[in-house]
């Protein structure tokens, strides 16, 4: 991943775009959709880190969002702990929980993978859905106000969007730095080749741990925001539909890539919030679009418009030997 | 400093020059209803009942026009939030009539109390929105979960002179609270619920619960929501069980009545409406639903329709002037509509209507399956007998509220 002008500058124009967003909107309405932009973002960038780069499709991320939800908002409305207490809580106990999930869903892969992070994803529907007295059940669990940290009125909407848009900078640069690390690198080593990995001596099944918590306490921060933003937590924050929408987000943007799960969850984000009150029928529309996001671009978004930028540029340019070396750094 | 003081003038001139306007403006009614997923059925209902106390005041009240803005929750709490944000901030809704669930309601509760939006809520029904956690910018134009249930506990055992009583119920807080609500009055009138079934909502076939229910028990009071209703009454029939069902409002509520056959003849429930229900008001009510939808009207309906009629007179007694939301809200907590589709209602000091309850029964009239009226318990409180301070001592209603003996 070498930070070429042609490489860097989608980003730049992205990173430009969410930092002056509130400048370009008009109403208080639009930043909150940007802040459950970013929010959704920093989950789907965490369940890449298990698609895009480990290869292990899960269908249970929505745990994470929902366990360090319940606990936010358990902890420091309904239990009396403070909102650092009770945040550091929540995202440790939610990347414990990863650590369980990892250690139980990883004895498999493949579909197994699959089937199993989808079981646990349910398993804990249920438990929010029936321990009504610590969950609420179907009702859900409110009551949280947002808090002060630094001074900062998070009431504020602008203000909110700042904070959250911090944490997917963080996010971002944490998760490109551990793309890039050797444990990384081995990674989607063992996404590409496991036997040969395995024959090399790597620890397939340690890497794939470490990288599935990492992933999971980076849920657990967009968990966090989550409790934040909306204040109220439900068993439907653990449903698999959220889980399915945080996959939908990854493979429609582009898996693999950093910005891909970033535009993948604005698309959703604003299908399912702006679009939808001007089209009833929002799914089929999702629907369609999903449709033709894999048939002309099966790669995803991100991927699939650099392809389109470069076939535009190789049509007008003879180099193609060093175009075909970007797009074999490109992956990487 | 002067180009803020400029500033700051022209911006309190543009203001003042604004106010005299507003009188003459539209009012902006945001409506949140349910179009997609699980609920849609019973958000269309809510459109319909609405629509119609729309027209029959013409889009207007209180000399205003009404403007009118619907919002899909998608019957999602997270979206429920954002399509209030959406009513509110980009559309400047200035009252909300909505949502459906009450898990959607309580999702926005915080949201209402910070941008102060008088709501007025068509259908949710959950004890708690008007009793342990009030809020003040809230209304409801509904009963609670157990407000038409208390009754129907005392008329199963004193009228009915049932001892015991099996409950088959859906697995969700509506369910627990209808369930709680009956069990305390059968009881305290001297009957025993023997047995306490919980289904889940999404339950495919019911046989492995009817086939649980002790064959000793005088009856089976069925309490479920949305569409489980029919499919439970025509798999008791069809498992030959002759014990008499006794169901709750939503378990033969008009919306789906329409869909059953025989199998709800018989079936004793209570509700806060009835489209059987024989005044003038109802009448009235009845006819306009039938001629415009070719149907009953229901849960759903009768709900959106009251509260819009609920935002009329409230609008009425401020004369349409809704600038002091202070003074609004309380003549929204004020309103007192002497006859209308329910009968006549009043609000206690929670923001929760004192309902005229109806015992009634599944008959065939016309041809169709009406809830036929056979008692009225009148200006029924959420309370019941208890009294507020007494009742609200007690923690809300729930799955283990006592168990079955």
């Amino acid at each position: 991943m070498r930070f070429s002008a042609f490489n860097a500058l989608p980003r730049l124009l992205v990173f430009a775009a969410l930092l002056a967003m509130p400048w370009l909107v008009t109403s208080d309405y639009y930043v909150n959709i940007a802040s459950q932009i970013v929010i959704a973002a920093i989950l789907a960038l965490s369940l890449n880190l298990l698609i895009g780069f480990g290869g292990m499709i899960s269908l249970g991320h929505a745990a994470y969002l929902g366990v360090a939800a319940y606990l936010t908002i358990y902890l420091t409305a309904h239990a009396g702990f403070g909102h650092l207490t009770g945040a550091v809580i929540a995202i440790g106990a939610t990347t414990v929980l990863a650590m369980l999930f990892g250690y139980l869903a990883l004895r498999a892969s493949g579909l197994g993978f699959l089937m199993i992070t989808l079981a646990l994803g349910q398993i804990l529907w249920g438990v929010a859905y029936r321990w009504a007295s610590l969950t609420g059940g179907d009702n859900g669990l409110g009551g949280l106000k947002r808090p002060h940290p630094f001074g900062l009125d998070l009431n504020d909407p602008i203000i909110f969007y700042y904070f959250v848009l911090f944490f997917l900078a963080i996010a971002v640069w944490c998760i490109a730095r551990f793309i890039q690390s050797g444990l990384g690198q081995s990674l989607q080593g063992t996404r590409d080749q496991p036997r040969r990995m395995r024959a090399l001596g790597y620890n397939v099944w340690l890497i794939q741990w470490l990288s599935f918590v990492f992933s999971g306490f980076w849920g657990a921060v967009a968990g966090l925001l989550y409790a934040y933003y909306h204040q109220f937590v439900s068993p439907q924050t653990l449903h698999l539909t959220t889980s399915a929408e945080t996959l939908l987000m990854v493979i429609a943007g582009g898996t693999g890539t950093l910005l891909g799960p970033v535009v993948g969850a604005a698309l959703v984000v604003i299908l399912k919030n702006v679009v939808s009150a001007y089209i009833t029928r929002w799914l089929i529309l999702l629907g369609v679009i999903f449709v033709a996001i894999v048939l002309f671009m099966p790669e995803g978004l991100v991927p699939g418009a650099r392809r389109a930028l470069r076939a535009l540029r190789g049509s007008s340019r003879t180099d193609t030997v060093a175009e075909a070396s970007s797009i074999a750094k490109d992956g990487a | 400093m002067p180009r803020f003081c400029i500033l700051l003038s022209t911006t309190v001139l543009a203001v003042l020059a604004l106010t005299p306007a507003q009188a003459a403006e539209p009012l902006k009614v945001g409506f949140m209803t349910v179009r997609s997923g699980a609920l849609a059925a019973g958000g269309r209902q809510m459109e319909e009942g609405l629509k119609l106390c729309m027209d029959e005041h013409h889009g207007e009240m209180a000399g205003r026009k009404i403007d009118l803005i619907t919002a899909d929750t998608a019957g999602q709490p997270a979206v429920t939030k954002t399509k209030a944000q959406e009513l509110v901030e980009r559309d400047g809704a200035q009252v909300l009539i909505g949502p459906l669930a009450a898990f959607e309601a309580l999702a926005i509760d915080d949201y209402i109390r910070q941008t102060k939006t008088p709501i007025i809520s068509p259908s949710a029904a959950a004890e708690d929105l008007t009793q342990r956690k009030p809020n003040p910018w809230f209304v409801r134009a509904v009963g609670t979960s157990a407000q038409a249930h208390h009754p129907l506990g005392e008329y199963a055992a004193k009228d009915l002179h049932y001892k015991k009583i099996a409950i088959i119920a859906d697995d969700f807080a509506f369910g627990h609270e209808i369930a709680a609500g009956f069990q305390r009055t059968f009881e305290e009138n001297g009957g025993k619920v023997v047995q306490k079934l919980w289904s889940p909502l999404n339950t495919a076939e019911y046989g492995t619960y009817i086939t649980q229910i002790d064959p000793d028990v005088d009856a089976v009071f069925a309490a479920f929501a949305g569409g489980n209703g029919i499919k439970f009454l025509s798999e008791y029939k069809n498992y030959g069980m002759q014990k008499p069902v006794l169901g709750a409002m939503t378990t033969v509520d008009e919306g789906i009545l329409k869909r059953m056959g025989n199998e709800a003849v018989g079936v004793i429930s209570a509700g806060w409406y009835s489209a059987a229900i024989d005044t003038p008001a109802n009448k009235k009510f009845v006819a306009a639903v039938r001629k415009a939808y070719n149907a009953d009207p229901g849960y759903y309906t009768v709900g959106a329709y009251m509260a819009c009629q609920f935002l009329n007179n409230a609008l009425e007694q401020v004369k349409g002037d809704i600038s002091n939301k202070e003074a609004f809200m309380k003549a929204l907590r004020n309103v007192n509509i002497p006859e209308s589709p329910y009968g006549p209602v009043k609000l206690d000091k929670f923001g929760q209507p004192i309902l005229d309850i109806t015992i009634r029964k599944v008959e065939k009239k016309d041809g169709r399956l009406q809830n036929v009226v056979i008692k009225t318990y009148p200006a029924v409180s959420q309370f019941w007998t208890y009294g507020a301070d007494k009742f609200l001592k007690s923690p809300v209603y729930s799955r283990d509220w006592k168990p079955a003996k």
